[in-house]
């Protein structure tokens, strides 16, 4: 397989911030449609790995390829959702409106009523089928403040998917949710991957996406660690990795569960 | 301001409301109020989505000096308003990142140690010009009535322009406004996206200022589009209603000076205030009965 068909392609990459090496040595291949999670401690620098993939930052040694080419030039093509808190209660924007941001929002000027139809008509199919890839037709028309934290955050995988991207970053989509809508969340975005678009997700805690994950991308201390989930999750690597006792168990319909891991329940923000 | 009655009663009537008209300065307070309702309530619809109230009435805050230091020197304070409005833009831009920030709060009271200290300035410039003093209440509550041809058509132009440029803002200002880090993603330059609008606000808040004072700026930039977006949650339709509320508050509040001899400020903010009260305890009303029956999600009014 040549490198033109890989999704992303990193070798041998390390970035510092400053003086401070966030990770370093970090080699893995991605293929097309494959889900990948991102997972490590606090401020090990696993947004940082999405910054680098959206061209935001440049590595400090090693080579990073997104979509056959630079990292800048695949923007088009890629779809970042940054982590966030939840929608203000007070917002007065439907979930359709903030979908229809993720199309042309970037976009300057303001569509004028009555001035092309056709291309509005164009657009609004478009957003009411990325909404309905996500589940989110029923809601999508109340006021987003209003609707749960997980309803919030299929309406932004709507909004993200509405580009029609080939790659989606995902930062921490399943944070602060509850249980049921993380495994919701998590299926869902597995279906994403299915449709062939590439997804690589920050987590905090892998077990929710563990079963559907194709790759798994530890960062930890410095170091980096990447590789299919059964052969990187094992207690010897993870508790060399974060530094404390982790362990790893198999149950017996072959699901692996983590445990241990220091931060896992915590909540936490980026830099 | 009495008024001749007439003796057929339906004559009295367009007598009445006719009568506004055949004086100038009530026709300039119309146009010139007119053309500030509509620039003030699309800039205002941002402000509200943003939660930036308080820059803007921090601006509103700047330009009170600016006015009293060109009244002093003898230039038309207008320029100082907006001079004032638009450095004060600068400022809030600088020291804070915006909507959503964690800074918020460092943020703020670092605008409300600025904002205390222009509005200090400008008593200390009021005192120290003699005789002057007399005009601080119109400048800090507005002259409604006291606008001449030229300055409505100032506001008018600038209005116009105000307008043009938030439409060119447009969508990069509102993906910016309501998820500034995505935004920033996708090639919006959040940065100068909110620097630009606070220039609009700016110069908004100096405009309406010329109307209503810088202390009742809020009657046409904030209330009337939290009432439209009380009533709607649909961008385009609670922008028009903005406008059309904004409006019709001008007109109704300056057609009440004019019959009562009270100053049109008062009745601009509490009509707005009687609107915007009906209108949560109607949406309160609304929100108990749709639980009740699961109906229409988001009604447009």
């Amino acid at each position: 397989m040549t490198s033109d068909d890989d999704a992303v392609r990193l070798t041998d990459v390390s970035v510092r911030r400053g003086e401070r090496t966030v990770w370093a040595h970090l080699s893995v291949t991605i293929e097309p449609g494959e889900f990948v999670a991102v997972v490590g401690p606090n401020g090990a620098g696993k947004s940082t790995l999405l910054e680098l993939l959206l061209g935001l930052l440049e590595p400090s040694s090693g080579q990073v390829e997104v979509l056959g080419g630079r990292a800048a030039d695949a923007r088009s093509d890629v779809s970042w959702l940054p982590q966030r808190r939840s929608f203000d209660a007070s917002l007065r924007l439907r979930g359709v409106d903030i979908v229809r941001l993720g199309l042309d929002g970037a976009r300057w000027g303001t569509p004028v009523p009555f001035v092309g139809r056709q291309r509005r008509r164009d657009a609004q199919a478009r957003v009411a089928e990325a909404i309905e890839s996500v589940g989110a037709t029923s809601y999508a028309d109340r006021p987003v403040g209003a609707v749960s934290g997980g309803e919030q955050q299929r309406l932004l995988i709507a909004q993200a998917l509405v580009r029609r991207p080939r790659l989606l970053l995902l930062d921490e989509p399943l944070e602060s949710l509850d249980l049921p809508s993380q495994r919701a969340v998590s299926s869902l975005i597995a279906g994403v991957c299915r449709r062939g678009i590439t997804v690589v997700m920050v987590a905090h805690d892998v077990n929710p996406i563990l079963g559907y994950l194709d790759r798994l991308v530890y960062v930890a201390a410095g170091r980096a660690l990447a590789g299919r989930p059964l052969d990187v999750v094992t207690s010897e690597n993870l508790t060399h990795l974060y530094g404390t006792a982790v362990d790893v168990f198999h149950t017996s319909d072959g699901r692996l569960i983590v445990a241990g891991v220091p931060e896992a329940a915590s909540f936490h923000g980026h830099p | 301001m009495t008024l001749a009655l007439s003796g057929h009663a339906s004559f009295a009537v367009v007598h009445h409301l006719a009568a506004p008209w055949r004086y100038p300065f009530m026709r300039h307070a119309l146009v010139a109020g007119t053309a500030v309702a509509v620039m003030s309530a699309l800039v205002g619809w941002f402000v509200v989505v943003r939660q930036e109230a308080y820059a803007a009435h921090s601006l509103a805050m700047v330009a009170f000096p600016g006015a009293t230091v060109a009244a002093s020197l003898g230039i038309a304070p207008v320029l100082g308003y907006f001079g004032f409005a638009v450095a004060g833009a600068g400022v809030i831009a600088a020291v804070g990142s915006g909507p959503t920030s964690r800074t918020h709060q460092g943020h703020s009271a670092a605008v409300a140690t600025v904002q205390v200290t222009a509005l200090a300035l400008g008593l200390l410039i009021a005192s120290l010009s003699q005789g002057f003093l007399a005009n601080t209440t119109s400048f800090l509550f507005g002259s409604f009535l006291g606008i001449s041809a030229t300055e409505a058509a100032l506001l008018v132009v600038v209005a116009a322009a105000v307008v043009v440029a938030l439409a060119a803002l447009g969508r990069p200002l509102l993906f910016a406004s309501v998820e500034p880090s995505a935004a920033g993603g996708a090639g919006v330059p959040v940065g100068a996206v909110r620097l630009a609008f606070l220039v609009l606000v700016a110069v908004a808040v100096a405009a309406t200022s010329q109307f209503t004072g810088v202390l009742l700026v809020f009657s046409l930039l904030v209330t009337p589009p939290a009432i439209a977006q009380a009533l709607t949650c649909r961008p385009a339709v609670s922008m028009a209603t903005g406008v059309a509320v904004s409006m019709a508050l001008v007109w109704a509040g300056l057609g009440a000076a004019f019959y009562t001899d009270r100053p049109a400020g008062f009745w601009i903010a509490s009509l707005g205030f009687a609107a915007y009260v009906v209108v949560r305890a109607g949406s309160a009303l609304r929100a108990v009965t749709i639980r009740r029956r699961r109906g229409r999600p988001c009604p447009s009014p």
